[in-house]
């Protein structure tokens, strides 16, 4: 690799991660205007014009209040718990296809910070990592209501892995490669992968809502029974950590999501736009509807959380082991037999 | 001089890797908290996984990272937590345990001494063909050579699990609700 290649690559590491803490910062300002929407009121509107300042206005509160660590916690751990959180949800945006390739000059790049033969898995590697965070907050904290969260956090997080492994199996049986790259590639112009596995997908965004503990899904942190769940004794800016991998966590997730199952940077008529564009901007456009993707799922996850209330914990378990798992099996048989005899 | 400067980087990695390994099982073992030992073990199975991608076994690798990371670690974590773990409740070994416990563990050490004084430098197969370690070429060896015994273990698992249910359900008759 030459030199030039990787102060590229090192610029694309960059803006990526200064674009996903955007997105979080943001994502916190739109949740609370849609929230807002969506029970009749205004939302903030005070930190300049419409509120637009108020994430700075958060991020500023957050570092500057008292920074409690428990007398009786687990002092490194108590630390390492939002931190963990926040780096497993960083983690995961590195082996995403962003768009196709841009020629600028005579230069071509990439746009995706590392091509692995085993994309696929790797998210799925980083998604089972980020219990830890949640797990071992909870446990540091010495509190009966936080090591509650956590328990629930691990029993949720396994269960609901176990059928996003197995929706995501139907598709690669499809596809037949785990390389994200290859796998946007496929999906060309308007051949995503949600017309040929529409139940995959209904699996998939289930689970995606359980991994990143959004409503309806929250039981981890139920503020109903358990205060505050697995962040009860955080303050400050570790509690913002925990607040903001959840954030970043959905950013994540809905780019996964846009890249698996709804064609990527790929949209109808691609070719023709290419085709009077140029190598330059055509891509970009790409970029530019990849992104409008993940801000509708981002929106999605917020609509579903201001609309349905949480699950029970025992509806919760019901719905992974008895139903989600049943039809992520039925739906790796069809797939089977469909691709194999029609 | 590219592939011995690689082969150079490698082996560094590789013995500044295998020192992580070795330290941090150390510390598995002398941990005084339980808590504190899984996490540990996180680590060591972490850098299991770095071995893994020296040796271009890179499926290898992410699987051992979402088995035993993600999920096998988890549930020792989930157990642990609901267990109480504090000093007072923990048995008290007898002399005659310990001296055994000694014994047993004297002969470990003079079987892997022994083991030990026959190994030379190992000359790792998987490196000389860097596909080895790809799934298309893992698959096809599982699904080709080692057919059977592939899907056998696989009953073996199932049968485990069936057990596993069995055991953990005290009352076969059904609730009158």
């Amino acid at each position: 690799m030459e030199l030039a290649d990787i102060i590229v690559k090192f610029i694309l590491v960059v803006i990526i991660f200064a674009i996903s803490l955007v997105i979080a910062m943001y994502s916190t300002y739109a949740e609370r205007k849609i929230a807002a929407f969506f029970q009749d009121r205004i939302g903030p509107n005070r930190a300049g014009p419409w509120g637009i300042l108020q994430p700075l206005c958060d991020g500023a509160k957050m570092f500057l209040k008292e920074e409690i660590i428990p007398t009786n916690a687990s002092a490194f751990l108590f630390i390492a718990g939002p931190s963990l959180a926040i780096l497993t949800a960083c983690l995961g945006s590195a082996v995403i296809p962003w768009g196709q390739d841009i020629q600028i000059g005579s230069r071509v790049i990439v746009l995706q910070v590392a091509d692995i033969n085993v994309g696929i898995l790797y998210i799925f590697g980083v998604v089972s990592l980020g219990v830890y965070g949640v797990m071992i907050g909870g446990w540091a904290s010495n509190n009966k209501y936080s090591l509650l969260g956590a328990i629930r956090a691990a029993s949720q997080n396994i269960s609901y892995e176990i059928s996003m492994g197995l929706s995501i199996i139907a598709l690669l049986m499809l596809t037949g490669t785990l390389s994200l790259r290859e796998l946007a590639a496929q999906q060309h112009s308007w051949h995503w992968n949600v017309l040929r596995q529409p139940l995959g997908f209904l699996l998939f965004i289930v689970c995606a809502f359980a991994e990143t503990n959004r409503t309806p899904f929250d039981l981890p942190e139920c503020e109903t029974e358990l205060v505050g769940g697995y962040h009860t004794e955080y303050s400050s800016m570790k509690l913002g950590f925990y607040l903001f991998a959840e954030y970043i966590n959905m950013f994540v997730s809905s780019a996964v999501m846009a890249t698996l199952y709804w064609g990527g940077y790929n949209y109808p008529g691609m070719d023709w736009v290419a085709l009077h564009t140029g190598p330059t901007v055509g891509p970009l456009i790409g970029v530019a509807i990849l992104f409008a993707k993940i801000f509708l799922f981002i929106f999605f996850f917020m609509w579903v959380r201001w609309t349905i209330p949480r699950f029970r914990y025992d509806q919760l378990m019901d719905l992974g082991w008895k139903v989600l798992i049943p039809l992520a099996i039925a739906n790796i048989v069809l797939t089977g037999l469909i691709s194999n005899y029609l | 001089m590219g592939i011995r400067y690689f082969v150079n980087i490698n082996m560094n990695t590789f013995y500044f890797i295998a020192f992580l390994s070795i330290f941090f099982s150390i510390l598995v073992i002398t941990a005084k908290n339980p808590v504190h030992s899984i996490l540990y073990l996180v680590l060591t199975f972490f850098t299991f996984t770095v071995h893994y991608i020296l040796l271009n076994a890179q499926f290898l690798a992410v699987v051992n990272f979402i088995v035993y990371m993600g999920a096998i670690l988890v549930l020792f974590l989930y157990t642990l937590m609901l267990i109480n773990l504090n000093k007072d409740s923990e048995p008290v070994k007898s002399n005659m345990v310990k001296i055994a416990a000694v014994l047993g563990g004297g002969c470990l050490l003079v079987v892997l001494v022994g083991c030990l004084k026959q190994v030379g430098v190992a000359d790792p197969v998987v490196l000389k063909d860097p596909g080895l370690g790809l799934v298309q070429n893992l698959g096809k060896v599982l699904f080709n050579e080692f057919l059977l015994p592939f899907e056998i273990s696989s009953l073996l698992l199932l049968s485990a699990m069936v057990g596993a249910v069995l055991l953990a359900t005290k009352d076969p008759k059904p609730k009158s609700v």
